[in-house]
């Protein structure tokens, strides 16, 4: 049953859309709400999705992203090495060797090598802090407590999460906790913001340099207004977080990759570290890994792709693309990229097809408009490496 | 004369000609739009005929023809800069000009108050 496996009193329900501790906030700030897997959340405010989007390009946007779910993974001897190696049984990701302070990317996959979900993980030092996609919530937390439920607690947590992204993110939480500073890329520690525990990642959705944090739920408001009060810091709804993910060339669960999806065909495989590949320290042992560990090798027959439509009409999800006339893929995410002043788009084409500068068609409205594969990103990342 | 549609698009009526674009409460909800294609000049059409296709950042969308007609001018300003219909939709961002089969269909249209009343 979906819900039940969740605790969080936000949980949606059948005949009611959830709200997020922001819900307030953002009908002040006049939002238009819209129904996004289960919860009433902003698509945009009265900036709009293009001004938004540019803004957290060129400063900062600041994004509600508390329908995420977030879990805490405990290993019930103490030892995080058990958690890791247990979790290592749920994603083809080294777990193991990631370090206290630090996150990463992953996915929960399948016995077929499909893709259940994507996330984010991160060692807090005492337990993981997993953040998952809302849709997947239910699903992910009966696979993990399925999965993991003997060697470590799964609780789900019931906390507000904001992204801040874009160039001028550092400067606006510095502000209020000095030491964010000094992040790199992926890192993540406890800081106390605008007088409460947070944990913050150096990390975001957008393909720029930003934060996501995460807070008590009641103490969401208070981080959100603090940070909305920096300068260059403006509120940004779900449309712009799209158009920036799609730039970045950044998968959406459920369009870009699915249970059907291999993590190889969706070009995801410098996720799955040596140590989890043939030959590495723990190869294989989590589901479908003869499939995926065989396409890292061989090649998967089919690729995410980027893709850049010639005219200036976008090509959304469920467009055909075609080589000389046949179809022989189709766009799982496309759209207007504000910051390239054009249709951008991703999809799945044969791998033969999938070297960037390859030309393709695609079929808009009855016609088959040329369209030229991209490397991705599509923008050049900001991320704080150094 | 002004008029309008229950697609919320607006006519203008000068001389033989009636002008024809999308209303404010449209390009609002619409959003920022990136693409614009609009018909041939000389194009007969049908009320109800789809002539224009609009994509803004979050959907695409059709206009109709508003009444049976001969369209007679495009504003090729909005296909460079499909942005102008957000800005101005009642009168730079204009769509196309058509002339009417008959007139005094016009009288099946909503004027200002009732339009008014219709998206209130």
């Amino acid at each position: 049953m979906p819900g039940d496996t969740t605790t969080s009193p936000e949980a949606p329900t059948s005949d009611a859309l959830a709200r997020t501790p922001l819900h307030g906030l953002h009908v002040a700030l006049g939002a238009r709400m819209v129904p996004f897997a289960g919860y009433e959340m902003p698509v945009q405010y009265p900036a709009g999705i293009l001004k938004e989007h540019l803004a957290t390009r060129e400063a900062a946007g600041l994004f509600d992203v508390s329908h995420m779910g977030q879990f805490s993974l405990r290993p019930k001897s103490g030892a995080m090495a058990d958690l890791a190696r247990a979790f290592e049984a749920l994603v083809p990701v080294d777990a193991l060797g990631l370090r206290e302070g630090r996150q990463r990317y992953g996915f929960l996959t399948n016995a077929a090598g499909g893709i259940e979900d994507d996330l984010m993980f991160a060692n807090r030092g005492d337990h993981f802090l997993v953040v998952v996609n809302a849709a997947r919530r239910a699903a992910d937390a009966a696979l993990m407590e399925a999965g993991l439920g003997g060697a470590c607690e799964v609780e789900p947590l019931d906390r507000g999460l904001v992204a801040l992204q874009g160039p001028a993110a550092e400067a606006a939480l510095a502000a209020l906790a000095p030491e964010v500073a000094a992040m790199r890329f992926t890192d993540v520690r406890a800081v106390t913001l605008a007088g409460t525990e947070a944990v913050v990642s150096r990390s975001g959705y957008t393909g720029e340099d930003g934060f996501e944090i995460s807070v008590p739920a009641g103490a969401t408001v208070a981080l959100a207004e603090a940070l909305l009060a920096r300068p260059g810091v403006a509120p940004v709804g779900l449309g712009a977080r799209d158009s920036l993910r799609l730039e970045a060339g950044l998968c959406l669960y459920g369009h870009d990759i699915d249970a059907e999806t291999t993590p190889v065909e969706a070009a995801l495989e410098w996720a799955i570290q040596p140590a989890r590949r043939r030959g590495g320290a723990r190869p294989g042992g989590f589901p479908g890994a003869e499939r995926i560990l065989a396409e890292i090798e061989g090649g998967a027959a089919r690729r995410r792709v980027g893709l850049r439509p010639e005219g200036r009409a976008p090509m959304r999800e469920g467009v055909e693309i075609t080589e000389g006339g046949a179809v022989v893929g189709a766009i799982t995410s496309g759209g207007f990229g504000p910051s390239l002043n054009a249709p951008v788009a991703m999809g799945y084409v044969p791998t033969r097809l999938a070297a960037p500068g390859t030309r393709l068609g695609a079929i808009l409205r009855g016609k088959d408009l040329p369209v030229t594969v991209s490397s991705l990103p599509f923008v050049r990342p900001g991320h704080r490496r150094g | 004369m002004l008029k309008f549609t229950e697609e919320h698009e607006w006519l203008r009526l000068d001389g033989e000609e009636v002008t024809v674009g999308i209303t404010e409460h449209a390009a609002e909800q619409l959003g920022d739009l990136v693409f614009v294609e609009l018909p041939e000049e000389g194009a007969t059409v049908i009320k109800g005929d789809e002539v224009v296709t609009i994509e803004s950042v979050k959907a695409a969308s059709d206009i109709a023809a508003p009444l049976d007609g001969v369209i007679t001018e495009i504003n090729p300003a909005i296909v460079a800069n499909p942005a102008l219909v957000n800005d101005d939709p009642m009168e730079d961002g204009w769509f196309f000009k058509m002339t009417l089969a008959d007139v005094s269909d016009l009288d099946s249209l909503m004027d200002e108050e009732a339009y008014r009343e219709y998206i209130a």
